[in-house]
């Protein structure tokens, strides 16, 4: 059951949208934002709300690397592995938070709090090597800033 | 030395509000166009010979000459801010957008207003979060002073901006493909024609423009096509964001005149490289362009310079390949890229890429055999120009092509040693 907030958000971006299903993206970004991931469950309600079948909003979902159809922890971390990040140190950035976090990319740790995850170039070329965590933009990430970084998210 | 796109630009710092970008001179341009007939803004822009800053350089003002005028036009008419910057080593549209997003919806009003449209998107990168915030709010002040909505500032015409926040994949970026994403369709692009000027979102004339694009509009609108032209230092008018990352001492970008050298750009503004690192090769504007070497320094970075010495001016970020980091390592990582961003609605690009892909890892790993190179360099012959909807797999080789003619002894020896020689070392 999609909640009333999520229900009202999903009809201001109706209000001002051509056709229900244009709406698609949005409407997913709307209840992960409020759930963290997309079940099949909710899946199944947004798309009856927009009046689409599940399988064409799954489509449109999986299609799309930012709609988690798995659940992920309360914090995601997204590595950027392009090229500049690459040149600039990603290897011994992504080794360090595996270690640290015991887990590899697609993985979330046992108490829930990290999802480690890659991410494309972030445009952050100059700050390289560059991750974000949730919304948040970091780099050049150093070892050193590790402990600081990642206390901010509990 | 004028940088109209920067100059309200500090790191750092907060964006501008509205009140404190109008009396930065911010707006006029609005005024201006409102004043003029959208054909005569049309005019200002194609004779300012502004080529588009998203990669492929097609002129503007052409571009929107294509957009049918008048009541006749199907309507509504949509104008699309391109902003989902994704191609690997581009950081230049978001110091904009985070920047001074005052300067890129001015951008658009006076966009709008010389195609006539009364729709227009901003469509944003999922990652850029930053920039999203401090749009909406810009956009919401833009509102409440009737920079945008019914009647702006009393002259009839009416427009409508909203921002689409995308979710990750960087096929969105490809013209048609975003207009599939934006009608909330799987992200694949459309074959061409019809062209989405006369024929885009939801069958309507459509202007897609990348995001530094549009930010140059006011600047032209307020002061001139000849005005425009004498910032550069080329045939291709204006100024251009350039950035420059990889093991330099100064990565960054910089504003600068168009046609500035590859040299002016590695030892000038990035300082050169850092210390026990070498110069090897660059690709001068993102992923997708080939390798230009040290016989290049002296190409100016302009659109037909960089194709004469075989590459592309892309995107103007370039990224540096140095002499402690593996060749085929680097086009690896790039193919992974490629290979995981296909779309998959072209046989070539979907199947093609992949195995590129496995095939470099293997050579990087050891594994590869006699006759790999000559099979990717086959390779990049069946993804070229013609076999694909998009431009994603035809740009997707140019950096493997370059790669193997510039450094195919490095591939030959990873193939003989059976070893990468150059993990020792970093």
């Amino acid at each position: 059951m999609l909640s009333e907030k999520e229900k009202n958000e999903i009809a201001a971006e109706l209000a001002h949208a051509d056709s229900k299903s244009s709406v698609s993206v949005d409407a997913l970004n709307i209840v992960q934002r409020h759930r963290g991931w997309v079940s099949d469950e909710t899946l199944r309600d947004v798309a009856n709300l927009l009046e689409m079948t599940s399988d064409e909003l799954d489509a449109v979902a999986t299609f799309y690397s930012f709609i988690f159809r798995r659940p992920v922890g309360r914090h995601v971390i997204l590595v950027c592995d392009s090229i500049s990040c690459w040149v600039m140190g990603y290897n011994p950035l992504l080794d360090l938070l595996k270690n640290r976090m015991n887990i590899s990319f697609g993985q979330t740790t046992e108490d829930k709090r990290f999802t480690l995850l890659p991410i494309s170039c972030l445009g952050a070329c100059d700050r390289a090597p560059a991750m974000m965590v949730d919304d948040d933009l970091y780099g050049p990430v150093t070892p050193g800033m590790m402990d600081e970084v990642l206390g901010k998210y509990t | 030395m004028e940088r109209p796109l920067t100059k309200n630009i500090h790191p750092g710092r907060q964006p501008l509000s509205l009140q404190e970008y109008e009396e930065a001179g911010g707006y006029q341009s609005v005024r201006k166009a409102l004043g003029m007939s959208p054909r005569d803004v049309q005019n200002i822009v194609k004779a300012s010979n502004l080529r588009g800053r998203g990669g492929a350089g097609f002129p503007t003002g052409v571009k929107w000459s294509f957009v049918p005028m008048g009541p006749q036009a199907r309507r509504p008419k949509y104008l699309v801010v391109n902003a989902d910057e994704m191609e690997p080593g581009t950081f230049k549209d978001r110091l904009l957008l985070e920047g001074d997003p005052h300067q890129i919806i001015e951008g658009v009003i006076a966009s709008a207003y010389a195609i006539e449209a009364e729709q227009a998107f901003i469509f944003m990168r999922w990652a850029y979060k930053l920039a999203t915030k401090r749009l909406e709010t810009a956009i919401a002040e833009a509102y409440a002073h009737n920079y945008l909505g019914r009647n702006i500032l009393g002259s009839g015409f009416n427009l409508e901006l909203r921002i689409h926040g995308s979710a990750g994949r960087y096929i969105c970026g490809e013209e048609t493909a975003l207009l599939n994403a934006l009608e909330g369709k799987r992200a694949t692009p459309r074959s061409k024609p019809p062209f989405p000027q006369v024929c885009g979102l939801y069958g309507r004339p459509t202007i897609v423009n990348n995001a530094e694009t549009i930010a140059n509009i006011p600047h032209i609108v307020n002061n001139g096509a000849e005005w425009f032209k004498g910032l550069s230092k080329s045939p291709d008018a204006g100024t251009k964001l350039y950035g420059v990352s990889g093991r330099v001492r100064k990565p960054g970008i910089w504003e600068l005149p168009m046609g500035v050298t590859v040299r002016e750009l590695l030892e000038e503004h990035a300082g050169g490289m850092q210390d026990g690192y070498r110069f090897r090769g660059v690709i001068p504007g993102g992923a997708s362009t080939d390798f230009i070497v040290s016989d290049h320094l002296d190409v100016k970075m302009e659109f037909d310079a960089v194709m004469k010495a075989g590459s592309r001016l892309g995107t103007g970020t370039m990224i540096v390949l140095d002499d402690r980091t593996c060749p085929v390592g680097f086009v690896h990582n790039l193919e992974v890229f490629f290979a995981r961003e296909s779309c998959g609605w072209c046989t070539p690009c979907r199947e093609g890429l992949p195995w590129i892909e496995k095939m470099l890892g293997a050579i990087e790993s050891g594994e590869g055999e006699p006759g790999d190179i000559d099979i990717l360099a086959q390779q990049c012959n069946l993804l070229g120009p013609g076999n694909t909807y998009c431009a994603l797999a035809p740009g997707a080789v140019e950096p493997l092509q370059s790669a193997i003619k510039y450094f195919r002894e490095d591939f030959e020896r990873h193939i003989r040693e059976k070893k990468c020689s150059y993990k020792k070392t970093i």
